[in-house]
C-alpha cells in the first residue's frame, strides 16, 4: 500500500517539478521583454 | 572528379597525415591499455568466468579509445577553416562523410589487430567456439561504431561543448550494436551459444544506419 | 483564444481528480496483487503518453528536414521535453509497482530495457538542442530524433533475447483484464493526454515568445549597436 502512495506522489512530484521549471522560464522571459520594451 | 576520386583523394591525405603525426593512433593505443590494466583489478583475470565478462571488456575498450579519434575527426578540419572551404566547395557531401569514416575504420581497425594479442595474453583467452567468426564481428562492429560516430562527431562539432557531446550523443543510439557485439563475441568465446543472430543484427544495423548518415549528411554539414 | 488556456486547465484538473478518485477508490481490487497494482492506473497511461508524444516529435522532424518550417521545429522541441518528463514518471512508478510484486526494483528485461534507452537518446536529443547554436539546432536536433527513431526497433529485438519478465500487454496482448478496471485505465490515459497538452501548450507558447523576444533583440542590436554595447 505504502508503494502505492509512493508511486502517485512520485508521479505528481515528477510533474510539479517541470511545472516548476516552466514558471522559471516564463518568468526569465517576463524580464527579457521588459527590457526589450525599455531599449 | 567522380565521388569514388574524391572519396580516395581525402582518405588519402587524411591517412598522410595521420601517419605524419600518429597522434590518435597513440592516444587510442595507450588509452586502450589503461583500460585493460584497470580493468584487470576490478576482476579476477585468470578466472575461468573471465571469458565471459571478456566480450564486454573488449569493446568496452575499443569503443572509449574510438571516440578519441572520432572526435579528431573533424577538429583537424576546423583548422584554417578547412571545413568551411568543404562546405562551399562543389564536391559531394557524401564523399567528405565516406572518406572519414573509411578513415576511421582504419585507425580503429589497426588499433583492434594491435591490442587483440595484448587481451589475449592479459585475460588468457581462447575461443571454445569457431574462431573464425570473430573476424565479422570485428568487421562489422567496427563499422557500426565508427559510422554513426563519424556522423556525431560531425553535429558535436557544431556544439558548444564538442569533445563531451561525442559520447552523450553515440552511446544511446549504439546500444543495440554494443549489445550485439559483445553478446556475439561472449557466444563465439564460450561457444555455448549461436551467434548468428547477432551477427544479422549487426549487419541490418549497419545497413540501416549507413543509408541514414548518408541520406543526413548534407544536411547536417550544411546546417547554418 | 485566451479564455481557452485557462478554461482548458480547470477542465484537466477536474478530469484528473476525478480519474485518481476512480483508480483508487472506483475501480476494483486486483486478486494477487491487492492494492498495489493501482499503480497500473498511473504507469501505462504515462507510457502510452510518452510514446505518443515521442511519435510526434518524430513526425514534427522528419516534416522539418522536408519542409523546413520553424513551426514543425518548434512542435518537436516541446513534445520531446514533456515526453521525457513522462517517461521519467513512467522509470519511477514502475520499480515502485515491481519491488512489492516481484520483490526487485529493476530487471533488464525488453520493455523496461528499452524504455530506459529511449530515456537516454531523449535526453541527449534535449542535451544537443540546449548546447547547440540556435541557427543550427533545428537540423541537428531533427536529424538526431530520426536517428532515434530508426533505433528504436533495433533496440527492442537486440533486448528480446533475454526473455521477458514485464506482464504482457493488457490491450491487444491476449491478456483479460476486468472491463471497469480498462474503462478506469482508459480514463486516466485521456486524463493525463489532456495534462500533457496542458503542458504542451504553455511550454509551446514559452518557446514562441523566446524566439520573438530573442528575434527583437538581435534586431534592436542591429538597429542601434552602441546601446546594446
Amino acid at each position: 500500500m505504502n508503494f502505492l502512495y509512493a508511486a502517485y506522489a512520485a508521479t505528481w512530484i515528477v510533474h510539479i517539478a517541470y511545472l516548476i521549471t516552466l514558471v522559471r522560464r516564463y518568468r526569465r522571459l517576463q524580464k527579457d521583454i521588459e527590457a526589450v520594451n525599455k531599449m | 572528379m567522380s565521388l569514388a576520386g574524391i572519396t580516395g583523394a581525402t582518405l588519402a591525405k587524411d591517412l598522410r597525415l595521420e601517419w605524419r603525426s600518429k597522434d590518435a593512433i597513440n592516444a587510442m593505443l595507450f588509452f586502450a591499455l589503461l583500460v585493460v590494466v584497470v580493468f584487470s583489478f576490478s576482476f579476477d583475470p585468470n578466472a575461468e568466468e573471465s571469458r565471459q565478462i571478456a566480450g564486454g571488456l573488449i569493446w568496452v575498450a575499443f569503443l572509449f579509445a574510438s571516440v578519441v579519434a572520432l572526435n579528431q575527426t573533424w577538429a583537424r578540419e576546423l583548422r584554417n577553416q578547412a571545413l568551411d572551404a568543404y562546405r562551399v566547395s562543389p564536391a559531394p557531401a557524401n564523399a567528405l562523410f565516406l572518406a572519414k569514416t573509411v578513415g576511421n575504420f582504419i585507425f580503429v581497425g589497426v588499433l583492434e589487430v594491435l591490442m587483440t594479442p595484448l587481451f589475449i595474453v592479459f585475460y588468457k583467452l581462447r575461443a571454445l567456439g569457431p574462431a573464425w567468426q570473430l573476424i565479422p564481428v570485428a568487421i562489422l562492429g567496427t563499422w557500426a561504431l565508427v559510422v554513426n560516430g563519424t556522423f556525431f562527431a560531425a553535429m558535436s562539432i557544431r556544439t558548444r561543448s564538442r569533445e563531451i557531446m561525442l559520447p552523450l550523443l553515440l552511446f544511446p543510439i549504439s546500444i543495440p550494436a554494443i549489445l550485439a557485439m559483445v553478446n556475439a563475441t561472449t557466444a563465439i568465446l564460450t561457444g555455448e551459444l549461436s551467434s548468428r543472430f547477432w551477427i544479422v543484427l549487426l549487419a541490418t544495423y549497419d545497413v540501416v544506419f549507413t543509408i541514414a548518415c548518408l541520406l543526413l549528411f548534407e544536411m547536417v554539414l550544411h546546417a547554418e | 483564444m485566451k479564455r481557452a488556456f485557462p478554461i482548458f486547465a480547470i477542465l484537466t484538473a477536474l478530469l484528473l481528480s476525478y480519474a485518481l478518485y476512480a483508480a483508487l477508490v472506483m475501480a476494483p481490487t486486483e486478486k494477487t496483487m491487492g492494492d498495489v497494482q493501482r499503480i497500473f492506473y498511473y504507469h501505462v497511461p504515462s507510457a502510452w503518453t510518452a510514446f505518443l508524444l515521442f511519435l510526434i516529435n518524430f513526425v514534427a522532424s522528419v516534416v522539418y528536414l522536408i519542409r523546413r518550417h520553424p513551426l514543425a521545429d518548434i512542435v518537436a522541441a516541446v513534445t520531446a521535453e514533456v515526453g521525457v518528463v513522462f517517461c521519467t514518471v513512467v522509470l519511477v512508478t514502475g520499480p515502485l509497482w515491481a519491488r512489492p510484486v516481484w520483490g526487485i526494483w529493476w530487471t533488464w528485461d525488453v520493455r523496461l530495457t528499452s524504455t530506459l534507452v529511449l530515456w537516454l537518446i531523449y535526453v541527449s536529443y534535449l542535451m544537443l538542442r540546449r548546447f547547440s547554436s540556435s541557427s543550427q539546432t533545428p537540423v541537428l536536433a531533427a536529424a538526431l530524433a530520426v536517428f532515434g527513431a530508426l533505433d528504436v526497433p533495433l533496440v527492442y529485438f537486440s533486448i528480446w533475447i533475454f526473455r521477458t519478465q514485464h506482464p504482457q500487454p493488457v490491450i491487444g496482448g491476449g491478456g483479460s483484464i476486468d472491463p471497469r478496471m480498462l474503462h478506469i485505465l482508459l480514463l486516466n490515459w485521456l486524463a493525463f493526454l489532456c495534462f500533457a497538452g496542458l503542458i504542451c501548450w504553455s511550454r509551446y507558447r514559452l518557446e514562441r515568445l523566446r524566439r520573438e523576444v530573442e528575434e527583437t533583440q538581435a534586431l534592436e542590436a542591429l538597429l542601434e549597436p552602441r546601446r546594446v554595447l
